[in-house]
C-alpha cells in the first residue's frame, strides 16, 4: 500500500470535520471517498493534496512522509470542482502549466512542452481546442481540461473532487466511464471524492464511506453493497425500509411474521430491505399486513406506499402488472426477499 | 490535549497558500504608520489641555457654531442628495435615452475634480456677480458667502455617493417583485413606496450617510464659498487650520478630536437605526 | 397602462435628473473655462510661462509618482492577506483600511502635524537628524498616502472574494511558488482592478488640496501642488491664473472619467460586481 493514512484529525475551531481516520490506498487503485456533504471528504483530498494541514496524524506515500512535504511538492495531480482553470490562459497553457513553473533545470523545452501538451489534449479528446479560452469552453470540456492539467506534471497521485459535479446528469455519465478507461489507461493513483453512490458504486475499484468524520466502511462496490457494515451505509447505498425486528432461533420476526435469518445471534434487531425486493402476496399469502396507502404508476415501475402502524415503506413494483387486488386501501402481505439486520442501537 | 502535544506542530492556517505571514505582516505595519500611529496623536493630544481645556474649547461658541454650521449644512445637503441621487439613479437604470452613458460618466465628476477646483467655480456661479449669483439675487437669495453657499458645496460633493451606492441594487431589484404589485393592482406610486423603495432603504441610507461623513470633513470646495465669518459661515474643517496657524496644535486636536467623535455617534446611531428597521424575515 | 411602463419613470423625472445633474455638476466644470478663457487664450497661456506653474506641475506629479506606488503595493498586500486567508481581526482590519475615507482631508492632514510639529512626538528625533517633514515633500507625501490608502485596496479586496482561491490552490499542487503563483494566477486575474483602483487613487493624490494644504506651508516655488497653486493665485485676485491652473486638475479629472468609464465598459468582468453598470 502505497498511500497510508493513519490516524488523521482535523478540527476547524470548535467543530471536527475528521475524527482519527486511518485509510490505505494501493498502487495504481482507484479509490472512491463516499459520503454526504460535511461528512469530511473533502477535508481529506485537501490534506492529501496539502492545501490544508490535519490537526494530528501522519501521512505516507511509498514509504516517505507526505505530510511534510509542501503542496507544490508533492506532485499530486488535484482537479478542483470547479475546475478551476486559469481564466486568463488558453487551454493550452493552462495544461502546460505545471511544466513551465517548474525549475530552470527540470523545465522541459518549449517544443517539449507543446508536444507533451498536444498530446495530453489528445488523451482528454480535446485536439485542436488549445488556443481557446476556458470560458469558450463546455462544462465537460472544462473538467477534461482541469483532468489534463493534472496529468501533466505525471503526478504520483490524481485527487478528484466532486469532479463531475457542476454537470448536468447526461455528461456526467458520459464522462464516467471515459474517466474510467483513462484510469486504466494512465494507471495513476487516483482518489476520487463524490457524494453520488452511484458514481462510486459504478467508476471506483474500492469505495470508503465517510460520515460525519469516520470512515464507515471500506471494500470493493459489490462486497458493500452485499454486506454494509452499518445501518448508514446500508441506508446511503440506496432508497432503505426500516422496521423493528427480533431475531431467535435462526429466525427473523417482523411484524407479525417469521422470514429465516441465516446465522447465529439473537435479540432486538433493525431490519433493513430495499423497496425493489419484495414480493406482494394477498391477505393470506406469505409476509406481514400492512395497508396500501398509495399507488403511484412511475414509468417501468410502480411506487406502492404500504402503511404498518405509524411506519410508511416504499415498495418499488416491476414485474409487471400489480398482482389483482392490490388497489389503494387494500391490505396486503409484504415479503422481503431479503433483509439486512443490525443490532437495534446502532 | 495530549495528542497535540506529542505531535508537531504545523503551520495552524486554514489554507496552506504562501505569502500569509509577509502580506499581513505588511498591511499592518504600513496601516499602524500611515493611520493608526498618526491617529493615535489625535487621540491623546488634545489632553495636554486638561480635561477641562478640551470641554472649554469644544464649547466655546467659535467651536460650537462651526461644528453646528458643518454638520447641520452637511444634514441638510445629504437629504437633499437622498431625494435627487434617488431620481438619477432611477433614471439611470430604469430609462434608455440618447446620453445615458454620458450621465452615468459625469456622476462621478464630483469624485474626480480636485475639490479646489470644484471651490473656485462653485464661487464663480453663485458669487453676487456670477451667473446663477445674479439670478438669485433677483429673488433677494444671496448662496455665495452664506450658509446656503456651504450646502451648495456639500451637495455637490456628496452627490455621487447616493447615486452609486443606489444604482447597483436598484439593477439587481428583480423586476417582478414590480410586476406582482402590479398584478395585484397596485398603482406606480404604491409600487415605488411599498415594493421598490423598502427594498433599496439599506442601500440608500448607506449611500447618505457616506455623503454625510465625507461632507462633514469637507475642506477645499467649502472654503470659497463659504466667506469663512467666523461665528457664521466657518466650517470646523477650517477652524482646525486657523488654530494651526495660530500653533494652537492642542487646541487645533480637540475641535478634529469632537469633529471624529460626533461623526462616530452618528454613524453608531445609524447602524442601529438600520438595524431596528430591518424587520426580522425580510432578509438582506 | 401597458405592461411596459412598469418601473419606467416618467420623462419628468428623467427632466428633473438631467437638470439637476446639468445644473449641480457640469455648470462648475464649464464655468473652469468659461474664467479660464474670459480675457481670451493668450492670457490663458500666460500661466504657462510661469515658472510656478511648472513647479508645482512637477511636485504634484512627484508626490503622486511617490504615493501612488506605495499605497497600489499595499492595497495588493491587503487584499492578498484578507481574501486567501483567515486570520481573527480581519473585520477590524477591513475597517481600519477603510478609515482615512470617513476622516476630514484636514484632519488627515494634522495628524501629520501633531506628529512632526512643535512639541510633537517624532519632532525631536527628526530636528536632530535634520530631517525636514513638514513644509517639505516627506510631509506632503505622507498627507498624500493617508488620505489615498483604501484606493486600491477597495477595488481588489471584493473583486479578489468573488474569485476565491481556487486558481490559486490549482497552482501551488501543480508545483508553482508563492511568486509565480503570484504573477502568473493573480496578477493577470486583478490587473484590471488594480489598473482601475490605480487610477482613482492617483486621482486623488493629484488633486488632492486639505490634507496637502495643511501640511505644507504654501512656500511657493517649493512646497506647492497643483492644487494649492490654485488657491494661492485666487487669494491673490489672479483669477484667470487661478482658473486656467484649474483646467490643468479638471482636464485630469476628465481623462480619468474617460478611463474609468472605458475600463468598466470593457471590462467589466474582471472588475468587482460593485462596478459593473
Amino acid at each position: 500500500m502505497p498511500l497510508i493514512i493513519k490516524n488523521i484529525s482535523k478540527t476547524y475551531g470548535q467543530s471536527q470535520a475528521l475524527h482519527n481516520l486511518d485509510l490505505e490506498v494501493g498502487d495504481r487503485e482507484f479509490l472512491a471517498l463516499l459520503g454526504p456533504s460535511g461528512s469530511g471528504k473533502t477535508t481529506l483530498l485537501r490534506i492529501l493534496a496539502g492545501l490544508i494541514s490535519p490537526t494530528t496524524g501522519d501521512v505516507s506515500f511509498d514509504g516517505a512522509d507526505l505530510l511534510s512535504l509542501s503542496a507544490r511538492e508533492r506532485r499530486a495531480g488535484m482537479v478542483f470542482q470547479h475546475y478551476a482553470l486559469f481564466r486568463h490562459m488558453t487551454v493550452a497553457a493552462n495544461i502546460g502549466f505545471g511544466l513551465r513553473v517548474r525549475p530552470r533545470r527540470d523545465r522541459p523545452s518549449a517544443e517539449e512542452i507543446k508536444r507533451r501538451t498536444d498530446e495530453l489534449l489528445r488523451l482528454v479528446q480535446l485536439e485542436g481546442y488549445g488556443a481557446r479560452y476556458p470560458s469558450q469552453l463546455s462544462g465537460g470540456q472544462r473538467q477534461r481540461v482541469a483532468q489534463a492539467r493534472a496529468l501533466a506534471i505525471e503526478p504520483r497521485m490524481l485527487l478528484l473532487d466532486e469532479p463531475f459535479g457542476a454537470l448536468d446528469a447526461k455528461v456526467r455519465r458520459e464522462l464516467r466511464y471515459w474517466l474510467r478507461r483513462l484510469h486504466d489507461e494512465t494507471g495513476v493513483t487516483t482518489i476520487f471524492v463524490t457524494h453520488d453512490q452511484e458514481e462510486a458504486m459504478d467508476l471506483a475499484d474500492r469505495v470508503a464511506i465517510l460520515n460525519g468524520g469516520k470512515i464507515e466502511q471500506v471494500g470493493a462496490p459489490n462486497d458493500i453493497y452485499a454486506s454494509p457494515a452499518t445501518p448508514f451505509v446500508f441506508d446511503f447505498l440506496g432508497a432503505a425500509n426500516e422496521a423493528r425486528g427480533l431475531v431467535r432461533d435462526g429466525e427473523l420476526h417482523v411484524y407479525d411474521a417469521r422470514f429465516p435469518l441465516p446465522g447465529d445471534g439473537s435479540g432486538e434487531v433493525k431490519a433493513f430491505f430495499r423497496p425493489h425486493e419484495v414480493e406482494i402476496n394477498p391477505a393470506d399469502g406469505r409476509g406481514f399486513m400492512a395497508e396500501v396507502v398509495g399507488v403511484i404508476a412511475r414509468g417501468p415501475a410502480t411506487r406502492l406506499e404500504c402503511r404498518r402502524g405509524d411506519q410508511v415503506m416504499e415498495i418499488d413494483w416491476a414485474r409487471g402488472r400489480l398482482p389483482d387486488g392490490v388497489t389503494r386501501g387494500a391490505q396486503v402481505r409484504l415479503a422481503p426477499e431479503r433483509f439486512t439486520v443490525f443490532p437495534a442501537g446502532t | 490535549m495530549s495528542l497535540a502535544v506529542t505531535s508537531a506542530p504545523r503551520r495552524r492556517n486554514a489554507r496552506l497558500l504562501p505569502g500569509f505571514q509577509l502580506s499581513l505582516g505588511f498591511t499592518v505595519i504600513y496601516l499602524s504608520l500611515i493611520v493608526l500611529i498618526p491617529l493615535t496623536a489625535l487621540i491623546l493630544r488634545p489632553w495636554e489641555l486638561g480635561v477641562a481645556g478640551v470641554w472649554d474649547v469644544v464649547t466655546s461658541p467659535r467651536v460650537l457654531a462651526a461644528l453646528k454650521l458643518s454638520f447641520g449644512a452637511s444634514a441638510i445637503a445629504a437629504a437633499i442628495n437622498a431625494v435627487m441621487g434617488l431620481i438619477v439613479a432611477w433614471v439611470l437604470v430604469r430609462m434608455q435615452f440618447p446620453g445615458r452613458r454620458l450621465l452615468d460618466a459625469l456622476i462621478d465628476l464630483p469624485f474626480a475634480l480636485p475639490t479646489a477646483v470644484a471651490g473656485i467655480a462653485l464661487t464663480a456661479l453663485y458669487a453676487p456677480n456670477g451667473p446663477i449669483g445674479l439670478w438669485l439675487a433677483e429673488f433677494g437669495i444671496r448662496a455665495a458667502y452664506s450658509p446656503l453657499g456651504v450646502v451648495i458645496a456639500l451637495t455637490f460633493v456628496g452627490f455621487p455617493f447616493v447615486v452609486r451606492a443606489v444604482q447597483p441594487v436598484l439593477e439587481d431589484l428583480d423586476s417582478g417583485l414590480e410586476e406582482a404589485a402590479f398584478t395585484l393592482g397596485a398603482n406606480s406610486w404604491q409600487r415605488t413606496w411599498m415594493v421598490v423603495l423598502p427594498a433599496i432603504r439599506p442601500a440608500l441610507i448607506t449611500g447618505v450617510s457616506l455623503a454625510f461623513a465625507r461632507a462633514v470633513g469637507e475642506y477645499g470646495s467649502v472654503i470659497f464659498i463659504a466667506g469663512n465669518l467666523p461665528l457664521r459661515t466657518e466650517i470646523a474643517p477650517l477652524l482646525i487650520v486657523v488654530r494651526l496657524e495660530e500653533y494652537d496644535y492642542a487646541g487645533a486636536a480637540a475641535v478634529g478630536l469632537a469633529m471624529l467623535s460626533l461623526s462616530f455617534l452618528i454613524l453608531l446611531a445609524v447602524n442601529g437605526f438600520q438595524r431596528l428597521m430591518a424587520t426580522p424575515g425580510a432578509g438582506r | 397602462m401597458s405592461e411596459k411602463s412598469i418601473g419606467r419613470p416618467s420623462p419628468i423625472l428623467l427632466g428633473i435628473g438631467v437638470a439637476y445633474v446639468a445644473i449641480l455638476i457640469l455648470l462648475p466644470m464649464g464655468m473652469v473655462f468659461v474664467e479660464a478663457f474670459r480675457r481670451g487664450p493668450a492670457e490663458y497661456l500666460d500661466i504657462f510661462a510661469h515658472s510656478d506653474t511648472w513647479s508645482a506641475i512637477r511636485l504634484t506629479l512627484l508626490v503622486a509618482a511617490i504615493a501612488v506606488p506605495l499605497n497600489a503595493v499595499f492595497g495588493v498586500a491587503a487584499a492578498w492577506a484578507v481574501t486567501k486567508f483567515d486570520f481573527p481581526g480581519k473585520g477590524l482590519l477591513l475597517t481600519l483600511i477603510d478609515l482615512p475615507f470617513s476622516v476630514s482631508p484636514v484632519i488627515s492632514g494634522l495628524v501629520w502635524v501633531l506628529l512632526f510639529g512643535a512639541s510633537g512626538w517624532l519632532a525631536g528625533p527628526m530636528a536632530s537628524a535634520n530631517v525636514q517633514i513638514l513644509f517639505a515633500v516627506p510631509g506632503l507625501v505622507l498627507a498624500t498616502l493617508f488620505i489615498t490608502l483604501p484606493f486600491v485596496a477597495r477595488e481588489l479586496i471584493p473583486l479578489m472574494q468573488e474569485q476565491g482561491a481556487d486558481e490559486e490552490e490549482a497552482a501551488i499542487t501543480l508545483g508553482a511558488g508563492g511568486f509565480r503563483t503570484f504573477f502568473m494566477v493573480t496578477l493577470p486575474n486583478i490587473k484590471w482592478a488594480l489598473l482601475y483602483g490605480v487610477l482613482l487613487c492617483n486621482a486623488r493624490a493629484m488633486g488632492e488640496f486639505g490634507a496637502v494644504s495643511v501640511v505644507s506651508g504654501h512656500i511657493r516655488g517649493q512646497t506647492n501642488t497643483l492644487p494649492l497653486h490654485v488657491e494661492i493665485l485666487y487669494n491673490e485676485y489672479n483669477f484667470v491664473g487661478a482658473f486656467a491652473t484649474a483646467t490643468i486638475l479638471a482636464g485630469l479629472a476628465i481623462v480619468t472619467l474617460v478611463i474609468k468609464s472605458g475600463l468598466e465598459w470593457r471590462f467589466a468582468d474582471e472588475l468587482s460586481a460593485s462596478r459593473r453598470h
